[in-house]
């Protein structure tokens, strides 16, 4: 099994580590780094829940090899407080309760803040469709598109 | 409807939509689930399962596997049956293997287990195992399995000879079968609830951790009932040496339980058995194709129904017979004298004078269950039966669904109601509900607008479901589990400093017991729910208690923190008199203080009489300010609503498409508006996932056709409606703050009210009756074979 030594730039820190070829990123980021906001839920792109950014775009991190994120930049959940000072999609997240056994939360966050970075003002089906590819078995997604939304409101009203 | 709280919104008890304690963890990717713990030391183990439904094992080879770098041991039953630990007992005191030593009875079933270094090891020791099967016969139609001359299953149970498993019956047959004869209007329907699967987002897993020099072993496994998994742990295992004092089961942060993280799957039994021989930490967690193919299964009732009626529309008789497909063991987790669990509320929410249900238990070759799926012992089967029976009823007497319903609800003068299956329903008012969705859906106007449609040919439902649950699990006289009484705990003590601890036998897993249970002694004693600590889910720290399942938590474990915390408010009240120097019946109490009648300026607040508990406490008192209470509930309690569902039909694809959706709940009173709205619409979702996606079936050898996301369809954020909610309270004349449960009802109630809506749109047209799940493919080929599909 190869080895290779990777450099990944996560959540604005640069780290480095020997993973073999076939390590998935997601691993990586949970057992090398022990960032366990991310989380697995199915193995195959299905669920949503390892979702993270990568170079700024969703990627579910169960099938991404960690070698194919070196040299890049990697956002996880751990990420989105800066400064002591939750992110609007976290602070969203906790007024709407947009979640309850917290298990999808993080992918579903990530997927959520990669989608107002691209689009601020976001439709009722925008979200939804953005949103699809992250299950949630707990809320039935009605408070986690109010939790998108009222982080897009407080964005728009702080000017992010 | 919702009475005004009796406290602050800053002390935050009942009636407060306080935000969660749990959330700022979660939302900054700090929860603490299984799969997150990482002990030093730690290995891993990786399962080789089945590919044959029904085999032979001839040989299981394990030299390549014991050759690849970093594989420590296979683990086969040959091993275990040394220990004597290769089989176990299910939770329904039925057995099922822990890993084989000559045949398996399902696919994907455990044959051995692989311990490694890391995960990617053990999956490559996995991959190295050489298993040589012989296949046999395989047996996956509980109705076939019955046949004489089938092949007989549990060749391991001496003198069976069939694959039957038990019969259970509740009511009178003969009176009830008098009454149908009697009746001017008889309906019957088969009705089948397929196999499903909870599928939380988080599998199964544990951490198994056995210190050989303590001798204590400690597992961190993902469990909804951490107390009763450690006794069943010592009675499997005390013959080797793990005694219950020595064993501490850890249930950490949880992913979703929904019933499927009641039973004690192999999995586990593996683990702890590779920890304690190896004497190191040793992690298990499935993977999604072994959690949807091994872990227990919900449902699988093939029912039929008769139900009987005056011309008017008066029920007379109502009588179900069922089968029950267990798979090849009956793992459900249902209080022991009940193995077809609650069934018998399915005379519903009508008063229906005779009665009579039986349900027969069956092997076949597919895994091990009936377990719930986000509902009360069996209640869902039972309520979708009379709701779908009642639509059936309406439409053969050319009466609304709605109607026939307001005829027929127990009226609520009528409670306590005792129904003919034997229950005491303890409160209900199930006109009012019906009314509320009707007026909030605006029903008249919907009726008006389907025979709009209907003229120009367009497929338009309106469903109705007045549905009634048995929840919380109960009155100790009636209900254990493998003779364990189920009650449940709450142990409250008080600081000096006024804040408090309370730790509780249940476990949440997404419902948020950490800040409702706080909101609870916020209530009784006014210590504001942010300085109530809330701990559940360690064994060695929690009181004992059986869990969070069946919607049990609020009617048992939060009755007994009320409990708990009104020992402590006696105990405050003879403090504060000593403080105060007046006598105890001279006190008032409001939230928070004691004060002198007639001088409400001399009063000690529950934080001046904490202190003192420790600093002044009376002469002769104990120190101290703590209580404790086991809450056995005199009756369960019956938490009901009326849902009505608006579905528009696609005649080019057969799509269902969910318009509308009104949920009238009542469960009594609420300690929070928010949770309780949250968990309504998760159930919802969770209603409709069984009623229009999810099924699990297997072709005739036994072969998984919905083992992953690929196939089994949980529902998406696309398919999802938004949920409208509205509530009618009326509170459990018996729960200590009249409270009911609330986390499973709308699972309960969804499922008729969608299919209802279905085949509503299609009555027109001759059609009765569609099973669940009513796929596209499924309306489809119906609007084909009526000559109504574009």
């Amino acid at each position: 099994m190869g080895q290779h030594h990777i450099q990944i730039t996560v959540n604005g820190a640069s780290r480095e580590g020997d993973v073999e070829s076939r390590t998935l990123l997601v691993h990586f980021l949970r057992e090398s780094l022990r960032l366990t906001g991310t989380h697995i839920g199915c193995d195959t792109s299905h669920c949503g829940a390892c979702t993270v950014l990568l170079d700024g775009t969703p990627v579910k991190s169960c099938t991404v090899l960690a070698v194919q994120a070196d040299g890049r930049k990697v956002m996880t959940v751990e990420g989105l407080e800066q400064g002591g000072k939750l992110d609007p999609i976290q602070e969203g997240f906790f007024q709407e309760h947009g979640l309850q056994c917290g298990y999808c939360t993080p992918g579903m966050m990530m997927t959520s803040y990669a989608l107002l970075k691209a689009n601020s003002a976001p439709s009722e089906l925008e979200i939804r469709q953005a949103i699809s590819g992250n299950l949630c078995r707990c809320t039935g997604y009605v408070n986690i598109i109010k939790s998108v939304q009222h982080a897009a409101q407080a964005m728009a009203a702080t000017g992010k | 409807m919702a009475t005004e709280p009796k406290t602050s919104f800053e002390v935050g008890g009942m009636g407060h939509s306080v935000k969660r304690k749990e959330d700022p963890r979660f939302i900054r990717g700090q929860g603490n689930y299984v799969d997150d713990i990482q002990l030093p030391g730690m290995l891993h183990m990786d399962i080789v399962r089945s590919p044959y439904a029904h085999a032979k094992i001839l040989k299981i080879d394990s030299s390549k596997a014991l050759k690849v770098p970093g594989v420590l041991a296979v683990i086969t039953g040959e091993t275990l049956a040394q220990y004597k630990l290769h089989w176990m007992p299910t939770l329904m005191s039925d057995t099922q293997m822990v890993l084989p030593t000559d045949r398996v009875m399902y696919q994907a079933q455990e044959v051995a287990a692989v311990i490694a270094t890391d995960r990617y090891t053990a999956a490559d020791g996995v991959a190295a195992v050489e298993v040589e099967y012989e296949p046999l016969p395989v047996v996956t139609d509980p109705f076939e399995a019955m046949k004489p001359g089938a092949p007989v299953l549990r060749t391991d149970k001496e003198g069976k000879k069939d694959n039957h498993i038990w019969h259970w019956e509740a009511g009178d047959r003969a009176k009830t079968d008098a009454a149908s004869k009697a009746s001017d209007v008889v309906v019957r329907e088969k009705i089948y609830i397929p196999r499903i699967h909870v599928a939380s987002i988080e599998t199964c897993g544990c951490v198994a951790d056995f210190h050989p020099g303590t001798g204590k072993l400690t597992v961190y496994m993902t469990t909804q009932a951490p107390h009763a998994i450690r006794t069943v742990f010592a009675l499997v295992a005390g013959h080797v040496g793990l005694s219950e004092e020595k064993i501490r089961i850890v249930s950490p942060d949880i992913g979703g339980g929904f019933g499927g993280k009641v039973p004690v799957y192999p999995g586990y039994v593996i683990a702890v058995a590779a920890s304690v021989v190896i004497g190191k930490p040793v992690k298990w967690v499935e993977d999604r194709m072994e959690n949807l193919q091994a872990d227990s299964f919900a449902r699988d009732y093939h029912m039929e129904a008769e139900l009987a009626a005056t011309k008017d529309g008066t029920m007379t008789a109502l009588k179900i017979k069922t089968v029950a497909d267990h798979g090849y063991a009956d793992a459900a987790a249902n209080p022991s004298k009940y193995p077809a669990g609650l069934f018998s509320i399915c005379t519903g929410s009508y008063d229906i004078p005779d009665a009579f249900c039986e349900v027969d238990g069956v092997y076949t070759n597919k895994p091990p269950g009936g377990v719930a799926y986000r509902c009360s012992f069996r209640v869902t089967e039972a309520a979708h039966a009379i709701e779908r029976m009642v639509d059936i009823l309406a439409q053969e007497l050319k009466m609304d669904p709605a109607e026939l319903r307001m005829k027929n609800f127990i009226p609520p003068e009528k409670f306590p109601y005792h129904s003919a299956l034997g229950w005491e329903y303890d409160s209900g008012n199930y006109p009012a509900a019906l009314k509320m969705a009707m007026e909030m859906i605006d029903y008249a106007g919907l009726r008006g607008e389907q025979a709009e449609k209907r003229k120009k040919g367009e497929l338009m439902g309106i469903g109705i479901s007045s549905f009634t649950e048995i929840v919380g699990a109960g009155p100790s006289k009636h209900f254990d589990i493998l003779g364990i009484k189920m009650f449940d705990s709450c142990e409250l003590r008080i600081h000096p400093t006024g804040k408090a601890m309370a730790r509780f036998g249940t476990k949440s897993q997404g419902q948020g017991h950490e800040t409702t249970y706080a909101q609870i002694i916020a209530e009784e004693l006014g210590i504001p729910a942010a300085h109530v600590e809330v701990d559940e889910g360690d064994t060695d720290t929690a009181p004992y208690g059986l869990g969070t399942y069946a919607s049990r938590s609020t009617p048992t474990a939060g009755a007994a923190g009320a409990m708990a915390a009104r020992k402590v408010r006696d105990k405050a009240r003879k403090i504060a008199a000593y403080l105060l120097e007046v006598a105890e019946e001279d006190l008032v109490w409001e939230p928070g203080k004691f004060s002198v009648k007639g001088a409400p300026q001399k009063s000690k607040t529950i934080q001046d009489i904490a202190f003192a508990a420790y600093t002044n406490h009376p002469p002769g008192m104990e120190a101290g300010l703590e209580a404790v209470n086991y809450y056995d509930p005199p009756n369960l309690t019956f938490p009901f609503g009326s849902y009505i569902c608006v579905v528009d039909i696609d005649r080019g694809t057969g799509e269902v498409k969910i318009r509308r959706f009104v949920a009238i709940d009542d469960c009594g009173n609420i300690i929070n508006p928010m949770i309780v709205d949250g968990q309504i619409h998760g159930g919802l979702s969770m209603g409709m996932a069984p009623a229009l996606m999810e099924e699990i079936t297997y072709d005739e050898n036994g072969n998984n056709q919905a083992g992953s996301f690929m196939d089994y369809l949980v529902p998406t954020s696309m398919e999802t409606p938004n949920w409208e909610t509205g509530k009618t309270i009326t509170p459990s004349p018996h729960h200590p703050f009249g409270a009911k449960g609330v986390g499973e009802s709308a699972t309960v109630g969804a499922p008729p009210a969608i299919a209802n809506a279905v085949v509503d749109a299609l009555s027109h047209l001759g059609v009765k009756h569609i099973d669940i799940p009513i796929t596209p493919e499924k309306v489809w080929n119906i609007l084909k074979a009526k000559g109504v599909a574009e």
